[in-house]
């Protein structure tokens, strides 16, 4: 096991800038998720890490040690494939047990390390097999448990759900977390799921074009969102979100928008009276009162089965509520909500959170 | 298909009048080879002799050239099937897997060498092979046939390799494989169907190559199979026969060699690599 320390990390694939100065410092032991959209530069950082890809500028180090220009086999790092990348020719042990016989493991030590990665991941019926062989989710668990039998000093794991489907997802994503909590080992998991990201990490990294957005926990992403990226991005239905200007009259403040209306939020120290700044809100935040402040025309109903996803119309702007209110099931043409001033997120004109 | 007879017997009818198209001239070949000399023009045109006979077969293994022919042919042909996968092999990995900066013009170079009609070449080359002493020898054709077969059978390699994914090279490097390692112990295996291919492409190449096996080599001793059976036609006549039966030999080891690597041709290794 191992820190992982990244240093103004910069790429180019030729003139194409791809990371621009990624900052990261790993604990042992922790497991750290990074999120984004897609090309935002996950899987590069990832494959730098790992030595597949060259480091344009900057540096990384695992264990202090500088690994800029080892190649992937001095680094002893395992790697999970979102295509699970198994060796075909070679039956599950023989993949399982490939980076042990590079080393040249005895065989006692082989068979033992390949028995306990097999047990761990209930593989031991599929050993003799090869992976064409197998299902989706027994591959899953095959790459998984080949990363397992040697005890890298971290493991780096690139979507490694995603060719899944929801159900075995889940379960997957359980048998990561307690595999983590078993092995406490290093790791770096890139994903686009919401679910995973939340709770599987220690903390998570939130990217956008090449540059951290921000880094935390993951109730500091949801609950205290840097900026508009990751407030949009973090949370599912996401945010929604109000432009106006922010107006301070004596000891209160209000977001005035565009068709005059005046939504009362708490004053924050920091944003000039009258300059623009957008308001968000998460749909689960939105409370419905019969004598709430504001109308809301209801456009769409999305039962989910957990609660409800109402499309609404407010002053024109569209936004969604999440409720579990199974009366809104048929909530009539308007309904009437309140926006708590505790849950409001303020971002000033450059999309910075401010309070 | 299955709810469709009809279409189904069109469609194996035209496969079966393709295969009878492509073979009749070998079935030619065959039955010249046993009819008998007596019979040749005396019976006109017949599918099948009114008697046959092995004669023409045990003259050209027992009184001609020809074994001689024959293993010069094995050698050369071997040879170059072995030098020009191994080298296509590299090459190829090379290309599918390497940015490097002269690429480009390398794949250029390689693609023009295969625009020249071989016969503009000939001088040139029995120039340059005479004062090596390189003239009537098997290691002249071999290096000939070698060098004329390097860029195809290059190209050949290069999309075999591009058809196997990337991750697993690099699912083998951090395995702790260097490349090289990750090319013959992870890469290599699974692109025995493109080697077969290659091997059996410039197997069958070299072995019926006439042009410079002609130019090249003069006398017996160094003679491979094709320049033989040109001994099979003399000032007067042409001994149909016998060249028949030593076409129908000479096919025995293109026939064995297919044999041997079909199984590979047909089977797609890849299946179950990555997501499928
Ligand atoms: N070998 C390459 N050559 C040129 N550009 C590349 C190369 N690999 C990646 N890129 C570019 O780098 C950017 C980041 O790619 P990357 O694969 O890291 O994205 P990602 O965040 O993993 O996306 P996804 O979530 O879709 O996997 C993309 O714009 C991509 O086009
Ligand atoms: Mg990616």
């Amino acid at each position: 096991m191992a820190s992982i320390d990244i240093q103004s990390i910069r790429k180019s694939f030729g003139t194409f800038p791809v990371l621009h100065g990624v900052d990261l410092t790993i604990r042992d032991g922790e497991f750290i998720v990074l999120v984004g959209p897609s090309g935002c530069g996950k899987s590069t950082l990832l494959r730098m890490i790992a030595g597949l890809e060259e480091v344009t500028s900057g540096e990384i180090r695992i264990d202090g040690k500088r690994v800029n220009d080892l190649p992937p086999k001095d680094r002893d790092i395992a790697m999970v494939f979102q295509s699970y990348a198994l060796y075909p020719h070679m039956s599950v042990a023989d993949n399982m047990s490939y980076s042990l016989r590079l080393r040249r493991s005895t065989k006692e030590k082989i068979a033992s390390a390949v028995g306990g990665a097999a047990a761990k991941l209930g593989l031991e019926p599929l050993l003799e097999r090869r992976p064409r062989a197998l299902s989706g989710g027994q591959r899953q668990r095959v790459a998984m448990g080949r990363a397992i039998v040697r005890q890298p000093k971290a493991f780096l794991f690139d979507e490694p759900l995603s060719n899944l489907d929801a159900r075995l997802r889940e379960q997957m994503r359980a048998e990561i977390k307690k595999l983590h909590g078993d092995l406490r080992a290093t790791s770096i998991y890139v994903t686009h799921d919401q679910i995973e990201a939340m709770t599987l990490a220690d903390r998570i990294v939130a990217m956008h074009g090449g540059i951290v957005q921000q880094l935390g926990s993951p109730l500091e992403l949801y609950d205290r969102p840097a900026n508009l990226f990751v407030a949009g991005f973090i949370g599912s239905p996401g945010m929604n979100f109000f432009e106006g200007r922010y107006l301070v009259s004596g000891d209160h403040a209000d977001l005035r928008l565009s068709n005059g209306t005046m939504l009362p939020i708490r004053k924050r120290e920091g944003l000039e009276s009258g300059s623009a700044a957008t308001l968000g809100i998460r749909p689960e935040h939105v409370v419905l009162a019969d004598n709430g402040a504001l109308e809301a025309g209801v456009d769409l109903i999305e039962p989910t089965g957990f609660g409800i996803i109402m499309h609404v119309t407010i002053h024109g702007i569209p936004m969604k509520i999440f409720s579990q209110d199974r009366r809104m099931l048929k909530p009539g043409p308007a309904i009437r909500v309140d926006l708590p001033q505790d849950r409001l997120h303020l971002f000033d004109s450059e999309g910075k959170r401010v309070d | 298909m299955r709810s469709r007879p009809v279409l189904t017997i069109l469609h194996r009818l035209a496969i079966l009048a393709y295969i009878v198209f492509a073979l009749f001239p070998l079935f030619w070949l065959l039955k010249v080879s046993v009819t008998p000399n007596d019979l040749l023009y005396s019976e006109g045109v017949r599918m099948w002799p009114s008697r046959t006979t092995f004669d023409h077969y045990a003259f050209v293994i027992a009184h001609s050239a020809f074994p001689t022919f024959f293993k010069n042919s094995l050698i050369v042909a071997g040879s170059t099937a072995i030098t020009v996968t191994v080298l296509a092999s590299l090459a190829g990995y090379a290309l599918s897997r390497f940015q490097f900066r002269a690429k480009y013009w390398i794949v250029a170079l390689m693609l023009v060498t295969q625009m020249f009609p071989l016969v503009m070449l000939v001088a040139p080359i029995f120039k340059m092979l005479s004062p090596l002493g390189l003239t009537n020898s098997l290691t002249g054709l071999v290096i000939v046939y070698t060098a004329f077969n390097v860029p195809f059978a290059t190209f050949l390699m290069q999309s075999f390799f591009d058809g196997i994914p990337k991750d697993l090279e690099e699912a083998a490097m951090i395995d702790g494989a260097t490349q090289f390692v990750a090319f013959r112990q992870i890469i290599l295996p699974l692109t025995l169907p493109g080697i077969a291919a290659t091997l059996g492409f410039v197997f069958t190449a070299a072995w019926s190559e006439l042009l410079f096996a002609l130019m090249l080599i003069s006398g017996n001793d160094a003679s491979t199979f094709p320049v033989g059976l040109l001994t099979f036609v003399s000032k007067f006549s042409v001994d149909f026969g016998q060249m028949m039966a030593a076409g129908v030999l000479a096919l025995i080891p293109a026939c064995l060699f297919f044999l041997l690597i079909q199984r590979y041709l047909v089977q797609g290794l890849t299946a179950g690599a990555v997501k499928g």
